[in-house]
């Protein structure tokens, strides 16, 4: 059984504990033990199911249309969001939102890339694959936090910066590029978390933080595991077998010291409790801020260099 | 005179089924002549590849741009004797166990005589002194790994160093998917180490030939000072076929060359392979401290 059986099988259960109970308060019968036995059965098939979880799970939990966007967690985690729109040079990308917010009382800046809820929504915002004025939104916000002297909290969930004849025009490879070059060097703490997807290059350009985190079941890669498999194999549908060559999970990623921390999920994944995923991401953003705002500017931006520096596998 | 016409068609079927295969192919006798003949894919005329060499890896007849090693490029540009190679025995691991991997890159290595895709080092252009990085489409693509881009970024850290501008030829199609997220990296580790030469002031002139392209153009390609690019270059973040299979519609023509990049503003200056050294020397000359 792949999660989504389990899940399935799982919502079976939960309808029937649910029809015992009203049963049982209807006709008061004592029914508890049967329902206990089904509650016991439901919670240890939740837990196997993650025991064994395949980084294609993790994909596709990634990608489940359900799981918390950044607006869902921007609204639990902040107080008094104000969005801010528009690139100041072409138009505003709805697949990359941000804004203004206060964190316990002390002003940030939030950027995040944004999924839509359903198709019309993910039409209006690209399915959460920016255009490159998106990515000059975010590093104007970047900039603005650097003048005011706040730091910058980027959710990251694309499957990668949009392919198009606009995008190509307007240059995809050079607004990137300058996010990551200007990244390196903001003067103020970046803290990054990939949410959902991180797909290649468009997610790495909101990445170049001090510290980047994924949450559990988040997925972060050079290119979709169908891309790849069709690079390399000529064969798109062998993206479950990439998918696990890729080393693409959370706890891989931790391991190869590309990411700092893994933000644990609710069992079932983010989309189960999304209010106890916003106070996780939380408490860690809280925590970790107020570390990376006591350290004087050039100790943090040679930490950075440093953090990037180290990475890559070579023989000298 | 329509049984001939027939006969040709007839020809030409069996060749169109092998497109890609074809194409690899030839790319592959471009670059490593082994019979003293080749075939412009422009013009269709056989040329001598002797001729193409003199005339800088151009075609005598039509004047399309043939692809050019590291090392006729750096013959180019730097003058004669005064190349110093940095980091020449760094070489590639495979992170990812990739199957065959190394395969690849020892066969590559055989047959190219580079140790990877890129060849970083010093010298001197009409004897300024500047850094100087090419990459080399032969071997696999010209794809950024962890020794392409730890390469560029001791290359850049050097120049920053000793105070001196730093040009990098480009010719790639991005990042290398064999080494997964450790590619992906390089793109943030090569983009950090220009932003440090940058913020001291000093020049960084990027050099675009065919093809630059993915992780490559999301990075040091477009972060020059000053970026030049030979004439009709491939240029872009996704490739023409990523994108007509994105989009479902044929691109038009020119699209992601490089007149089309100069006509979008992304590309400052389109100089012909024969200017480029002079071109250069002046930039340095105008930027010399």
């Amino acid at each position: 059984m792949n999660i989504f059986e389990i899940e399935k099988a799982s919502e079976e259960l939960k309808k029937k504990i649910k029809e015992l109970k009203e049963f049982s308060k209807l006709q008061n019968i004592d029914l508890s033990s049967e329902i206990e036995i089904l509650e016991n059965k439901l919670k240890e098939l939740q837990r196997d199911s993650f025991k064994n979880i395949t980084p294609w799970d993790k994909v596709l939990l990634a990608r489940k249309i359900e799981r918390p966007t950044s607006l869902d967690l921007i609204k639990r985690i902040f107080d008094n969001f104000i969005e801010l729109h528009g690139d100041r040079l072409y138009k505003d990308d709805a697949a990359i939102l941000g804004g203004i917010a206060l964190l316990e009382g002390k002003p940030v800046t939030v950027i995040g890339q944004q999924k839509g809820k359903n198709t019309e929504e993910n039409i209006k915002r690209n399915f959460g694959m920016p255009h490159p004025e998106g990515y000059r939104k975010a590093l104007r916000l970047m900039k603005q936090a650097e003048k005011f002297k706040r730091p910058v909290i980027c959710f990251i969930d694309t499957p990668g910066a949009f392919c198009g004849i606009g995008s190509e025009e307007r240059g995809q490879g050079e607004a990137i590029a300058r996010n990551l070059f200007e990244m390196s060097n903001l003067k103020t703490p970046i803290i990054s978390i990939v949410i959902g997807e991180g797909g290649s290059g468009g997610a790495l350009a909101l990445a170049v933080g001090d510290r980047v985190w994924m949450l559990e079941h988040a997925i972060y890669s050079i290119l979709s595991p169908e891309g790849f498999a069709s690079i390399l194999w000529k064969d798109a549908s062998k993206a479950k077998e990439a998918a696990s060559l890729m080393k693409l999970t959370a706890q891989d990623l931790l391991d190869f010291g590309i990411i700092d921390r893994i933000i644990k999920e609710p069992i079932g994944g983010a989309h189960r409790d999304v209010d106890e995923t916003a106070k996780s991401i939380k408490q860690s953003l809280v925590d970790e801020l107020e570390l990376l705002r006591n350290l004087d500017i050039e100790t943090l931006l040679n930490s950075r260099y440093e953090k990037f520096r180290r990475m890559g596998k070579f023989l000298e | 005179m329509i049984n001939l016409f027939k006969k040709r068609q007839y020809v030409t079927v069996p060749q169109k089924v092998d497109k890609k295969e074809e194409r690899e192919e030839k790319e592959v006798k471009v670059n490593i002549p082994d019979g003293l003949f080749t075939k412009c894919d422009d013009c269709g005329k056989i040329v001598l590849k002797e001729d193409i060499e003199k005339n800088l890896m151009k075609c005598p007849n039509c004047n399309k741009y043939f692809r050019m090693t590291a090392w006729q490029r750096i013959k180019l540009i730097i003058d004669e004797g005064t190349f110093l190679e940095y980091d020449k025995d760094l070489s590639t691991l495979n992170p990812l166990s990739y199957p065959d991997y190394e395969g690849k890159i020892k066969k590559l290595i055989d047959e190219t005589g580079l140790k990877e895709a890129v060849v970083t080092g010093e010298g001197k252009i009409k004897g300024t002194d500047c850094v100087i990085a090419v990459m080399d489409s032969r071997f696999l693509m010209g794809s950024m790994g962890s020794v392409v881009g730890e390469k560029i970024t001791r290359a850049v850290e050097r120049a920053t160093e000793k105070r001196l501008p730093v040009i990098i030829f480009t010719a790639s199609g991005g990042a290398r998917m064999q080494e997964g997220i450790f590619s992906l990296m390089q793109m943030a580790k090569t983009s950090a180490a220009l932003k440090r030469h940058s913020d001291l002031g000093f020049l960084y002139v990027s050099v675009l030939t065919d093809p630059t392209t993915g992780g490559v153009t999301a990075s040091f390609a477009m972060l020059g000072d000053i970026i030049i690019s030979e004439p009709n270059a491939l240029i872009g973040f996704a490739g023409p076929r990523v994108i007509e299979q994105t989009i479902k519609q044929k691109l038009p023509e020119g699209f992601q060359r490089a007149e089309f990049l100069l006509e979008h503003g992304f590309v400052d200056l389109i100089v012909e392979r024969e200017n480029l050294k002079e071109t250069l020397y002046q930039i340095l000359l105008i930027h010399r401290g």
